[in-house]
């Protein structure tokens, strides 16, 4: 286990960019980039990422970045890869794929499947703030059940797409889960992406506060929520072997877990959620949660 | 069995007996490109199984990302020319729609990407035989056309086309096009060249972003703005400069495209007209036909029979569509009386692109020709040497009369054989 001393000083994103008071997702970019260090390219998507890296001439990183269209992040990571393998550099250099929900689960899965098929040696961080933030919050395959978005004013009527499960489905060696408010978590799973061969899926959810709708101070109050429900819970699955995390796994006892409208209650994009509804989430984390104990028995 | 002279002398030429579709593999290969990356279509795949074929076999050293859609091969070529590799696909019709959106991504950024075009017509209904229209409806986007008329010439142009994309003076993506099954399944002689001259005249690539030197920090593509934006570091081009840029690189590209296809000739022999056009038997000619790739093949045989029945009949082969050298068509017809256009597309609503085009570029001059747009070949109907000689016949009956229409006129359509035809009814769905 990391502790704090073991994060570089380095600062590989500069002071002033563009993204929002409390946003989750420069934090999780920052760790990011201290994990993997200078020798690393990314690419990046249209997404809030984009907005991060500011206008045009300038960079606000020390990494080099390619801004790619929405639906070709994987792609675009393998063509950067190809180029560096054509080069005899890939072994010196990380790719990076750094996408939100709509880019990773919606648009651009089909690319993100093609790459992970392929056996691509890369990382493809998703930060997760559950909606088209960039474009004005409107629903993704990644918004949670009820959920209201400028595009589902009454509220989303299914729940979230399981994309790490479907990354799992392809057979790749590391899949993880991840939050942003725990950093040295994200920090660790990021290193160890770093050194497997392979496509490498980190699946990392990312508070937002305009279009969850609380105080942008609570950034990380709202990500530890998250876990202590149970509603997001952190693990890996590094060749195949399930391994709950350490932050996670405290809430295996369902007694432990705090209660799931603690969550709902503190951001405005569930208010109109009903009794009903909160049910249904009970629900959805215990099943959650019963399929982490099976997997974690039939190990 | 003994070998005639000229056999023998055909092997010591490298002559190789090639489809069109294997001709530009060939070219991809003696150009040693670094990344290929395709999906499967008819009828372009044949190019790229024999991509394959060359990399399995080690004599490419490319790296092959076979891709799950034509939108991630461009997207994965665009990434990888921006870190620095020669890069090159090919693809056909639906694939090139799918591209579209990477299409001005990859022109906007500058990038050397070679693309093959085996052109197929757009569905719907499902069609994979050949006309222009994939071709044409990638006219806006940014990259260098190029079409080409036989196998000789797909090899050429592709060699040509890694160096007119790489100068320093144009970086900007190139598409080769040729005729679907009319060439790029049918075999006929190619020469394939020496591989050191080859070298000498395509070097390696010099890439001007090159993400993969990592000594330099670089954030390729970023928000732009509609101003200019002026900070403490330096000065920043608004969207309208780049884009001004990118126009400007093209205008000027129609000297250089010609300054290479004249360097090839010097050094291999063969030439295409002047690297833009190919004007067949228009000295003393009087009316012009006017067509690219298949269309313009099957004019030059009609050109043959026409003047036999008397006609000043010549051949304008178009071979740079993009960017479009209006200025080298208007002094090219500028003493022309008639022209006669043969599209195998449409600009759908409007004419056949060519001819409308055509028409556009010659309104600068004082005395201009007589012009007669025609629809030819679409989704594969053969286009005949008698549409041809009809079409003459009537655009200079027409021309004769004073008509002048914008309204298509399509040769070769077999109405007369569908007995409930009814222009109001007919086709409106299903």
């Amino acid at each position: 286990m990391v502790n704090v001393m073991d994060i570089p000083e380095e600062e590989y994103i500069f002071p002033g960019t563009r993204a929002c008071a409390g946003c989750a997702m420069a934090l999780i970019y920052r760790i990011a980039l201290k994990a993997l260090g200078p020798n690393t390219i990314v690419t990046v998507p249209a997404s809030c990422l984009t907005v991060l890296h500011g206008m045009q001439g300038f960079c606000t990183t020390k990494i080099s970045v390619y801004h790619t269209p929405f639906a070709t992040t994987a792609a675009s990571a393998s063509g950067i890869l190809a180029s560096l393998e054509d080069k005899g550099l890939a072994d010196e250099i990380t790719v990076l794929a750094f996408a939100g929900d709509g880019g990773t689960v919606d648009i651009g899965i089909q690319a993100l499947s093609g790459a992970a098929e392929r056996d691509t040696n890369f990382i493809y961080a998703c930060y997760d703030n559950e909606a088209y933030m960039n474009t004005g919050v409107q629903r993704s395959g990644s918004t949670p059940l009820g959920v209201q978005t400028t595009t589902t004013p009454e509220g989303k009527s299914v729940h979230k797409k399981n994309m790490p499960k479907i990354l799992e489905a392809h057979g790749i060696p590391y899949v993880a889960t991840a939050n942003a408010a725990y950093p040295l978590d994200l920090y660790e799973k990021f290193k160890r992406a770093k050194d497997i061969k392979g496509p490498k899926y980190i699946h990392i959810l990312s508070p937002c506060p305009p279009g969850w709708g609380y105080n942008p101070k609570d950034t990380m109050l709202i990500g530890r929520l998250a876990n202590e429900t149970g509603f997001w819970p952190l693990y890996e699955v590094l060749d195949g072997k399930f391994e709950l995390s350490n932050s996670s796994k405290r809430y295996l006892d369902s007694s432990k877990r705090k209660p799931i409208t603690d969550y709902l209650k503190a951001q405005k994009r569930f208010k109109s959620i009903d009794e009903k509804i909160a049910k249904t989430y009970e629900k959805y984390i215990d099943n959650t949660w019963k399929e982490i104990k099976s997997r974690l028995e039939s190990r | 069995m003994t070998l005639t002279e000229k056999e023998e002398s055909a092997i010591n030429d490298n002559i190789m007996i090639l489809t069109g579709n294997h001709a530009a593999a060939h070219a991809f290969r003696q150009a040693k490109v670094g990344v290929v990356s395709a999906y499967p279509i008819t009828p372009q795949s044949p190019v790229v199984e024999k991509i394959a074929e060359f990399i399995a076999e080690g004599k490419l050293k490319a790296r092959f990302v076979k891709v799950e859609s034509e939108h991630s091969a461009m997207a994965v070529l665009c990434a990888a020319s921006v870190t620095g590799s020669r890069v090159g696909t090919a693809t056909s019709a639906h694939g090139l729609e799918l591209m579209y959106e990477m299409l001005p991504w990859a022109s906007g950024n500058r990038l050397p990407i070679v693309l093959n075009l085996a052109t197929r017509s757009l569905g719907a209904p499902w069609s994979v035989w050949t006309d222009h229209q994939d071709f044409i409806t990638i006219r806006d986007v940014g990259w260098i056309q190029l079409f080409c008329e036989n196998n000789q010439e797909i090899y050429d142009t592709n060699l040509q086309a890694f160096k007119i994309a790489e100068d320093s003076r144009i970086l900007l993506p190139v598409a080769c096009a040729y005729d679907g099954y009319v060439l790029s399944h049918t075999a006929m002689p190619v020469k394939l060249e020496i591989q050191e001259l080859i070298d000498k005249f395509l070097p390696p690539l010099n890439h001007h972003i090159n993400l993969s030197d990592i000594s330099t920090v670089k954030g390729i593509d970023p928000v732009t703005t509609p101003q200019v934006v002026k900070r403490d570091e330096g000065v920043a081009p608004g969207y309208y400069e780049y884009r001004y840029a990118l126009q400007k690189a093209l205008e000027n590209s129609i000297n250089i495209i010609k300054e290479v296809h004249d360097d090839f000739a010097k050094k291999f022999g063969r030439s295409y007209g002047n690297g833009i056009y190919k004007a067949i038997q228009t000295d003393d000619a009087d009316t012009i036909i006017f067509g690219m790739g298949s269309v313009a093949s099957q004019s030059r045989v009609a050109i043959e029979k026409l003047r036999a029945e008397g006609l000043k009949v010549g051949l304008m082969s178009l071979k740079l569509f993009r960017p479009y050298p209006a200025e080298e068509l208007r002094e090219f017809f500028k003493d022309k009386e008639n022209i006669i256009v043969f599209d195998r597309d449409i600009g759908y609503g409007y004419e056949g692109t060519l001819s409308y085009e055509l028409k556009a570029a010659l309104y600068g001059l004082k005395s201009r020709p007589n012009i007669k747009g025609f629809i030819v070949g679409l989704g594969g109907r053969d286009v005949k040497t008698e549409h041809i000689i009809t079409g003459i016949y009537k655009a200079l009956d027409e021309f004769k009369k004073g008509i002048f229409t914008n309204k298509t006129d399509f040769l070769g359509l077999r109405l007369e054989e569908l007995e409930d035809y009814d222009e109001e009814t007919y086709f409106k769905g299903g």
